[in-house]
């Protein structure tokens, strides 16, 4: 799918900005801070819900404003077009709806508008913590199945309960012993379901993980990227495309075992130590954790392969997804700038943002971002726009606010 | 700033009740100060007699006006099957279901750790007591689906395991997470009449 124009209306610096985007590549040009970023994190927040950069909503909303809409026109590759639009109300309930008609639950209109979003921060993806990588997965498959965000929801609501009562039995209360088988079989049974998933998604991963890995490395000869899911319990699996299922109820036993065998431990910190918070995704060098491993180079290639590949993953079901890059062509060398934007070439549509224009080899049109607006590059820069690709026009035309 | 008087304390005990925020309590509060006074007068009855003349079964634990339920009284049931259920309003959904003929047991919650209910604030022994018995020959457990729901059901089936009673959960089908009460008829009778046994 691709999204022919979104609009923002009190969405961060905005009061209100339409901007009509094609199919294919296209350019947002502005210095920095003036909200390029914030264009590709609205359409992330109507993808997934949230922002890829805050936790709450309130930061989302212009100062002074109640609420912020956001609005998404897209066409599928049938030719359907559907309207997406997103009220977000900070303390109160974020409302969506799909052609105008309100949808009962929020999750029913997310996932209408897909995307995957590369930002800068991504190098956490290979140098960060296990949560930075959990976190990937888990936006992953809340974008690739729809009921994995409500398992997560009944998970975390299982820790927390198992939490609470390993509290009251440090604190001496005799009921709680009792009560912990109940809650180890909650928590088994419904971290099981995401690891299941999690694994899932580990496995699709690995061939193209590893296919856009080489091909952003251009051939040189070098050290092989691997995935690999460490579970809590120390079980160790490596990625591997062939594996099309995983055992939910064997894993929920793994889980259970790996607490009653953890139980002294559990007692004494009072807090549940084996399950899905716990597990990591590890990106790996020649069997190796890249996180220490790689060059800055490397990482950088890791880190973008494994964001291609989910796209690929995601486009497994329903519609290919919009590729939205953040000032990311800044970041690379000449050769993996070159074939990053060969990869975009295929692409259904993409969106880039950069400062400096020449930085980006890619055509398609231009526009300008200024303070609280977008512009289509039209008068003035009309020339540049039909120059098209292979000339990146010169960054000291540009124009400044 | 504070509305000062009575209709502070309106706005303030309304908005003690659940689901209450404190702007709707303030919307209540002013609409109720237009109503006739007629009209606010059985209000405040009712709610007066609801604390006098309401209490709790004390076979079953569900809301009754004497001390035995209509249900408890109603001598065509059968005394074979137990139904537990969490809340008076679950008895009261699995009514309108028709499909239902034996007794209930009213646990009064669901287990939570997090809101310190554990199995000694719900009525597990009276459960317990009610079956010594050997008169029910079957369990019903007909918590709601959610994590604690589902916790609870699975405490009850590991205590209740060793008395040899039949354990049976309501069938899958039911909205996962949800209250029975918010189940439409049709899906919770049809939960009901393909219950499994644990
Ligand atoms: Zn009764």
């Amino acid at each position: 799918m691709h999204v022919e124009r979104l609009e923002l209306i009190d969405f961060r610096s905005y009061h209100h900005a339409v901007v009509d985007l094609q199919p294919g590549p296209q350019v947002l040009v502005g210095p920095n801070g003036v909200g390029k970023t914030n264009v590709l994190e609205a359409l992330h927040v109507l993808a997934a819900g949230g922002s890829h950069r805050v936790g709450g909503d309130e930061a989302l909303v212009r100062e002074g404003a109640q609420e912020a809409v956001l609005r998404a026109w897209t066409r599928d590759r049938e030719g359907r077009g559907q309207e997406v639009s997103l009220a977000l109300r900070p303390g109160g309930r974020n409302v969506a709806r799909v052609d105008g008609a309100g949808v009962p639950r929020l999750r029913d209109a997310l996932g209408r508008v897909r995307v995957v979003l590369f930002a800068p921060e991504d190098l956490a993806l290979v140098r960060g913590d296990p949560a930075d990588r959990r976190r990937f997965l888990d936006q992953l498959l809340a974008q690739r199945r729809p009921a994995y965000h409500a398992a997560r929801q009944e998970f975390e609501r299982a820790l927390r309960q198992r939490n609470a009562l390993l509290r009251q039995q440090r604190l001496g209360d005799p009921a709680a012993q009792a009560g912990l088988p109940t809650w180890t079989e909650a928590v088994a049974t419904t971290g099981a379901r995401l690891v299941a998933a999690r694994l899932l998604a580990c496995h699709a991963l690995a061939d193209p993980f590893a296919a856009r890995a080489a091909e952003l490395a251009g051939g040189a000869p070098g050290a092989t990227p691997g995935l690999a899911y460490r579970l809590s319990t120390d079980r160790v699996e490596v990625a591997d495309g062939g594996v099309q299922e995983v055992d939910p109820q064997g894993l929920a036993r793994e889980l259970a075992e790996g607490m009653r065998e953890r139980a002294e431990e559990e007692r004494e910190r009072a807090t549940t130590l084996v399950g899905p918070h716990r597990d990591e995704l590890r990106i790996d060098l020649d069997g190796r954790p890249a996180r220490s491993h790689a060059s800055q180079g490397e990482a950088w290639t890791l880190a973008l392969a494994l964001r291609l590949a989910a796209r690929e993953v995601l486009e497994e079901v329903g519609e290919e997804p919009v590729v939205l890059l953040d000032d990311v062509f800044s970041e690379l060398d000449d050769g993996r700038r070159a074939r990053l934007a060969a990869w975009c070439g295929r692409a259904e549509q993409v969106v880039v943002t950069a400062a400096v224009e020449g930085d980006v080899p890619l055509g398609g049109p231009r526009l300008l971002v200024r303070p609280g607006e977008v512009q289509a590059s039209t008068g003035p820069d009309e020339h540049r726009e039909a120059r098209g690709e292979g000339d990146h026009g010169d960054p000291g035309q540009k124009e400044r606010p | 700033m504070d509305y000062e008087g009575p209709i502070q304390d309106l706005i303030t005990e309304l908005g003690r009740l659940p689901g209450i925020g404190p702007k709707s309590a303030q919307r209540l509060a002013f609409h109720l100060l237009t109503v006739d006074a007629t009209d606010a007068r059985r209000l405040a009855d009712a709610i007066t007699s609801v604390k006098e003349r309401v209490r709790f079964c004390e076979v079953c634990f569900n809301v009754s006006e004497g001390p035995r339920c209509r249900v408890c009284r109603d001598e065509r049931r059968s005394d074979e099957v137990l139904c537990v259920v969490e809340e008076p309003r679950d008895v009261v959904a699995i009514e309108r279901t028709g499909e239902f003929r034996g007794r209930y047991h009213v646990l009064g919650g669901a287990i939570s750790p997090l809101d310190g209910i554990g199995p000694a604030q719900l009525r597990v022994k009276e459960l317990l007591a009610r079956l010594s018995d050997g008169a029910v020959t079957e369990v019903v457990i007909a918590t709601n689906t959610s994590i604690e729901g589902e916790a609870t059901a699975s405490y009850l089936s590991r205590q209740l395991q060793p008395l040899g009673v039949r354990l049976t959960r309501l069938a899958a089908g039911l909205p996962v997470g949800g209250d029975l009460e918010y189940a439409d008829e049709v899906t919770l009778g049809r939960a009901f009449a393909g219950r499994t046994q644990l």
